[in-house]
């Protein structure tokens, strides 16, 4: 610690603004206490005073989202939600200012080490040394801005979005919560630190998907949600062990230095990056652990767009680039990684095909954009990776955000008629342009972005990862890895056409979305159509504002290519990446001939438009009907409208076999069974015969007593004079 | 001397215990009980010629201990035979298993 | 502060204090109650005099916070009086880095334990007071004897009372619980007494007379074949307290029979008592017997099998006090794992478990306890979303759930990596395996609160459920308190705790190669 308070002492960032970096997490804490104190006073209900029928009967869909209003149609508006509006926002906005003051010092002030501010010794014993410190460097302040830069966002439209719950102060503190441990998690200087926001924001995540918690299914989704994070952290916890036994420290820039002692290829090495990534599939929702994410729509739809879309589900990919100094050293496991990655993405989009509900299939394209992000950073291509994560933030928060004005007014409209059709369901909706004509051109741009058309940023962000992903088939530690008997050059081809693949199907089915929910007829109802309408402004503003980010966002890093201003982001992240990425590509950036770039990019884009096109083609709105009216699927489009049946494989081979091996066979027969009955019990079982049989020879009369004592003493007298 | 004291102190000893075995009524139990304790006493008396006065203070506590007993025996004899309206030990068992 | 107590010489009279202040209210709460009579009145006296009893030892025990010098591993606040002289056992105290904590978590717990059962003790309320009192004494007595007769006499003196507060004041099948309780407890430890016994006589050797005095014994050389007998005797009386698996089922049936303040002391204090005693005692006098390698892997494979088995069984109870009993079961598993992993951090972060299982179990078997109070049911699908009705408790229970799952912030976090991160540089792979009861346990805590506290609230006769009163708030707080604290800045129990846990396993590994060595020569 010495050594790097040493190092603090001369670095370029001490003594600027980036000192107070503890601020940045402590203000969302703060507004958590705030809110969180708050929220325990009790809702004023105006609505029916029994508090066990008033208020919070979300809809009788199980997953239906809108929920804050009761059978009784009356509005419920906690007491306290004036100072909580201010506050909730307030505190993300004055952190994302502080963090752009501290990004803007950075620019100028060339740090190559990261700057790490040591807040107070947090677990320090025997060898171990671990700091509450913050570390401050290109990568950690990128993330921050885009956490309480698309959180502020959110926050805000939280603001119009759940202002009628009763929970609502309630809501803001478990937000803001969130917010400080995923500020935790990014700003952190170890592993450990990491961790604490790495679980920090699972819990968050459990509390808001199980925000409305009356409801069965969303108390499921978020326990699911949480265990299977935690089989996650189970690998993340195993990896820190190991390099712990290895290296004796857990700090990121020592091991970042000494990360080549564990041996290039070897199998510690190999089985850290491993376990680290078993954390990321927990965490960025991968196979196998991609299941708890769709389920997770169950929460608040802002929640979807900060936690399972923008920035929580990014922190495997964020771990990944964080520790690039370990993948780069290990071809095996950084080629699982992208391997994974690829067949998420491709897999999940093929679900995302047939989803009915607007969230799900945002759901699976969010599942599956990670496997892209996984792409890029599994074949060392940290920056394009990074990069994608933020685009993927602005252009996914503007989706789910959308979405969520959508649901908004189709449940106002259901609501006004006591309606009780599924709000989320695409099969009702349709036509919607015409009343929300600010949410359909914005969530158009966010579509047109995912899909990969230039000029908007998922086009470059995307392009960037293919290209790389092409451009290490040939020179690069990866190609010349094997992996399970299969040549890297011909995995890394794979994953190439399988990202190709998915990019078709994303295509796809956002069109399908957007021509289900805001082109053909309308299919909500006559009743229910003249209550449709904008949000308000306080929902379309951050909407407008993530629709900008999401058409120039690709700006930040524009391909080499096209010259001097390009490929910022990735020149940004050099001192932290830089060296790993170079490690993988044998020293010399990455570079295709422009020939190849350019047919790789008309490829790419060919891809997009031939999938959007299909899309528009094939499927026709206007032969849709409502829900209720709607024929059950057959073949394959069944399978893939029930997820491959993956949660109920799970569920038979896992889940119940578990319970059953615990409660029959540990429970009942070892523990009550064989140790309880046969040994414990068994052993006061003996004893009591034995003195049972004891007993028999008390006949209670005195004579026989007094015999058997005479007989004895004589016995005794007999024997010691015969000795 | 002390050799015929040691043989009355055993015959009577012996009647003693012979008495304790054969008899069912609790009272004659109780006398036999008492003949044993002084033909032990006897025994004291007779070897404290020998070894000192030790012997003799150990008498006067058998004694001691016999009135106790003889008070709290009859006591509880007395207690019995109300319960029963009997002293005969056949019918008595109350501390069979 | 620490001039302070040097003032008053805290350090000579603190440790005879603790033990006697107990005894004096159990002495003054009997006696008032044969005054005084069983009347409401005087019912309500016994718990005041009581609390007050148990207040003052804690004001006056918190002293030891400052008094004591961290970086010394030696006994501290040493009182030494001569007790039956002709067997050579003294009234020997004293306190270092693992027991200071300890005891600090004893005056902590005892007197929200007794606000724990303030109204759901109603019958013999004087008996139940004074018993708790001079249980303490038995506790505090454990963990601060420095003379092993003193030890063994202070391990059956908590039983006693504690056989009576399970046998009068608990559940339905409190007889048969109590007596399997006292039965396995006591017929483990009369092993015990018959291995002080031996050795008190062989560290007497020289003196002529028997000596119980802890370091005498340590200092002792004993013949390799007897250690094996005694570390085997003491192992038996430690391992049924823990309890490690398989000597673990005397505690589902205790916990569940035992009334509130019983399941939070059973909990949080006596079954430390079983670690402790491996810590101080089966540890540093026989360490040739317990770091032999056969002898170690099967300690650790047991405490991993606990740690799992006790996680899956958890997961299928029906009765929320057996759960939590079973994770016990696992979170004692953990403790045995650092013990014998024996690297300062996973000691280290044994203690830490031991201190943060205190005030998790403690807090959860209030909790239960105090819903129990309104709803006497203790099955978990008698609840469903109550969240609704009884916010405050729902958060609370919440908050010392996610503690007891080890989630970082809280205590168990730090305390459940610090085991396995310093067990993993010498067992690996029982590591690893231990490592999954992080996501078992999140599996049973998780389900289990999902059907009490969330869901839908469809049972009609927890509508009217009353949140928690100030009473009830007022003794949870501290707790919470503890929990997050310990979580965020664990740094200063740490270093109460450091330079002892570094002399055991420094003194243990070291005494281990000499005693092997001397046994494979005797082998031959």
């Amino acid at each position: 610690m010495l050594l790097q308070e040493a190092a603090g002492a001369a670095h370029p960032l001490s003594g600027t603004l980036a000192e107070w970096i503890w601020l940045v997490p402590a203000l969302p804490f703060l507004g958590f206490v705030v809110n969180g104190l708050l929220s325990l006073v009790p809702a004023t209900h105006l609505g029916p005073a029994d508090p066990s029928a008033a208020g919070h009967e979300h809809g009788q869909a199980g997953h239906e989202d809108r929920g804050a209003h009761d059978d009784h149609h009356h509005v419920t508006r906690h007491r306290n939600a004036g100072i909580v509006s201010l506050v909730g926002p307030a505190v993300l906005g004055l952190a994302f200012a502080l963090t752009a003051a501290i990004f803007i010092g950075m620019l100028g002030a060339h740090a190559e080490a990261p700057f790490v501010r040591t807040l107070f010794p947090w677990i320090v014993t025997g060898d171990l040394t671990l700091n509450a410190a913050l570390q401050v460097d290109q990568l950690s302040i990128v993330m921050t801005m885009v956490v309480t830069g698309v959180g502020f966002l959110i926050h805000v439209f939280s603001v119009g979005y759940m202002q009628d719950d009763p929970g609502y102060p309630r809501y803001f503190a478990y937000l803001n919560l969130f917010v400080f441990f995923m500020l935790v998690l990014v700003l952190g200087a170890s592993y450990p630190v990491m961790f604490v926001g790495w679980e920090g924001v699972g819990l968050c995540s459990y509390l808001l998907i199980g925000f409305w918690f009356t409801d069965k299914a969303n108390a499921d989704a978020g326990k699911k949600a949480f265990v299977m994070n935690r089989i996650g952290d189970f690998g993340f916890l195993v990896a820190m062990f190991l390099l712990f036994a290895n290296l004796g420290t857990l700090d990121f820039a020592a091991v970042s230095g000494r990360a080549a002692e564990l041996g290039e290829g070897g199998a510690v090495i190999t089985a850290i990056g491993l376990f680290f990534f078993l954390g990321c599939a927990g965490k960025s929702a991968q196979i196998p652990l991609y299941t708890w994410l769709p389920d997770a729509m169950a929460g608040p739809t802002p929640v979807s767009a900060l936690i399972h879309a923008a920035t929580m589900v990014t922190a495997g990919v964020y771990l990944v680039a964080r520790s690039a100094a370990i993948f780069s050293l290990t071809p095996v496991a950084s080629l699982t990684v992208a391997l994974v990655g690829a067949i998420t993405a491709l897999f999940a989009a093929t679900i995302g095909l047939k989803q009915w509900d607007i969230k799900k299939v945002l759901a699976y394209s969010t599942v599956s954009q990670l496997g892209y992000m996984f792409i890029g950073v599994g074949v060392g291509a940290y920056s394009a990776g990074v990069f994608h994560l933020v685009t993927h933030a602005f252009f996914k928060a503007l989706l789910f955000l959308g979405s969520g004005s959508v649901i908004f007014a189709m449940h106002r409209a259901f609501h006004h008629t006591g309606s009780h059709a599924d709000a989320q369901d695409m099969r009702n909706m349709g036509g919607l342009r015409r009343f929300m004509p600010w949410t359909f051109g914005l969530m158009w741009i966010a579509t047109l972005a995912i899909a990969g058309i230039p000029p908007l940023s998922g086009f470059f962000s995307k392009d960037e990862i293919l290209a790389s992903v092409f451009a290490r088939t040939s020179h690069s530690t990866l190609a010349e890895a094997s992996w399970a008997g299969i040549p890297g050059s011909a995995l890394l081809m794979l994953i190439y056409v399988l990202g190709l693949a998915a990019a078709l199907l994303t295509a796809v089915y956002m069109t399908r979305m957007m021509l289900y929910t805001f082109h053909g007829p309308n299919r909500s109802g006559d009743a229910e159509r003249s209550h449709l309408a904008e949000a308000p402004w306080i929902m379309t503003i951050p909407l407008a504002v993530l629709g900008v980010l999401s058409a120039t966002g690709g700006l930040i890093n524009l391909p080499a290519f096209l010259g001097a201003p390009a490929q910022k982001l990735h020149h940004w992240l050099e001192p932290v990446t830089g060296a790993a990425s170079m490690h993988i590509t044998h020293g010399e950036e990455a570079h295709l001939a422009l020939g190849t770039e350019m047919a790789l990019i008309a490829l790419a884009v060919a891809i997009a438009v031939a999938g959007m096109a299909y899309a528009y083609a094939r499927l026709k709105p206007a032969a849709l009907v409502p829900k209720d009216q709607s024929p059950a699927a057959h073949g394959i489009e069944r399978v893939l409208e029930h997820k491959y049946y993956v949660d109920e494989i799970y569920d038979r081979t896992i889940v119940r076999p578990v319970v059953a091996l615990s409660r029959r066979v540990l429970w009942r027969g070892m523990d009550t069974g064989l140790i309880d009955g046969l040994f414990v019990n068994g052993s006061a079982y003996f004893m009591r015969s034995l003195g049972w049989m004891g007993a028999r020879l008390q006949s209670g009369q005195v004579g026989t007593y007094a015999w058997v004592l005479v007989i004895g003493v004589l016995a005794v007298l007999g024997a010691f004079s015969l000795s | 001397m002390i050799p015929e004291a040691l043989a009355l102190s055993a015959v009577l000893f012996t009647i003693g215990a012979i008495g304790v075995l054969t008899r069912r009524n609790a009272i004659l139990i109780f006398m036999c009980v008492e003949l044993m304790l002084n033909a032990v006493n006897l025994t004291f008396v007779a070897l404290s010629k020998l070894y000192g006065v030790t012997g003799q203070v150990f008498v006067v506590f058998v004694m001691t201990v016999a009135a106790a007993e003889a008070a709290v025996g009859l006591a509880i004899i007395i207690a019995i035979f109300r319960h029963g309206q009997t002293v005969n030990l056949k019918n008595i068992n109350l501390l069979k298993g | 502060m620490a001039a302070f107590l040097a003032g008053i010489h805290y350090n000579a009279w603190i440790l005879p204090v603790l033990l006697l202040i107990p005894t004096i209210g159990a002495v003054l709460v009997w006696a008032h109650g044969a005054v005084a009579g069983q009347g409401e009145a005087a019912s309500m006296t016994a718990r005041r005099l009581t609390l007050a009893t148990f207040v003052l030892e804690f004001v006056l025990s918190i002293g030891l916070w400052w008094s004591l010098d961290q970086q010394s591993a030696d006994w501290q606040a040493v009182f030494d009086a001569p007790w039956i002289e002709a067997w050579g056992t003294r009234f020997a105290l004293g306190v270092d880095g693992l027991s200071v904590m300890m005891v600090l978590l004893t005056t902590f717990l005892m007197p929200l334990a007794i606000l724990g059962g303030w109204t759901s003790v109603k019958a013999k309320v004087h008996a139940y007071h004074a018993l708790m009192l001079l249980l303490t004494t038995g506790m505090l007595g454990v963990f601060v004897a420095k003379d092993l007769f003193l030890f063994y006499v202070m391990w059956e003196v908590m039983l006693i009372p504690m056989y009576f507060i399970i046998g009068i004041w608990g559940g339905e099948r409190r007889i048969y619980a109590s007596l399997k309780f006292f039965i396995y407890t006591m017929a483990a430890s009369l092993l015990m007494l018959v291995a002080i016994v031996y050795l008190g006589i062989m560290a007497g050797e020289p003196l002529g007379r028997p000596t119980f005095d802890y370091d005498a014994i340590l200092a002792l050389n004993l013949p390799p074949a007897a250690t094996f007998w005694l570390f085997g005797a003491f192992f038996l009386a430690f391992a049924v307290k823990v309890p490690m698996f398989p000597f673990h089922t005397w505690l589902p049936d205790a916990h569940v029979e035992a009334p509130t303040a019983g399941s939070v002391i059973l909990a949080g204090i006596l079954l430390k008592l079983g670690t402790y005693g491996f810590l101080r005692i089966a540890l540093p006098f026989f360490p040739g017997v317990a770091m032999y390698p056969a002898v170690r892997t099967a300690i650790i494979a047991l405490a991993v099998i606990g740690v799992v088995y006790g996680s899956l069984v958890a997961l299928v109870q029906p009765d929320i006090k057996k759960l939590v009993a079973y994770s016990s079961v696992a979170h004692l598993g953990f403790v045995m794992l650092g013990i014998f992993a024996l690297t300062v951090e996973s000691v280290q972060g044994a203690l830490m478990v031991m201190i943060g299982h205190g005030l998790s179990t403690g807090a959860l078997f209030l909790l239960v306890g105090i819903i129990y109070e309104r709803t006497h049911t203790r099955l978990i699908d008698a609840y469903g979303g109550i969240a609704k009705v009884v916010p405050l408790f729902a958060t609370i229970l919440t908050v010392v759930a996610l503690s007891s799952i080890g989630l970082p912030g809280t205590n168990g976090f730090v305390a459940e990596f610090l085991v396995m991160i310093g067990s993993f540089r010498t067992y690996p792979m029982m590591t690893f395996v231990s490592a999954t009861g992080v996501i078992l346990a999140a599996a049973y805590m998780l389900w289990a609160l999902q059907r009490m506290i969330y869901n839908k609230l469809d049972k009609p006769q927890n509508a009217a459920l009353r949140d928690l009163n100030w009473r009830e708030l007022g003794l949870l707080v501290p707790i919470l308190a503890g929990i997050l604290w310990m979580g965020v800045y664990p740094q200063p129990v740490l270093n109460r705790m450091e330079a002892s846990a570094r002399k055991l396993v420094t003194d243990v590994t070291r005494n281990a190669e000499r005693q092997q060595a001397s046994m494979m020569m005797g082998g031959r």
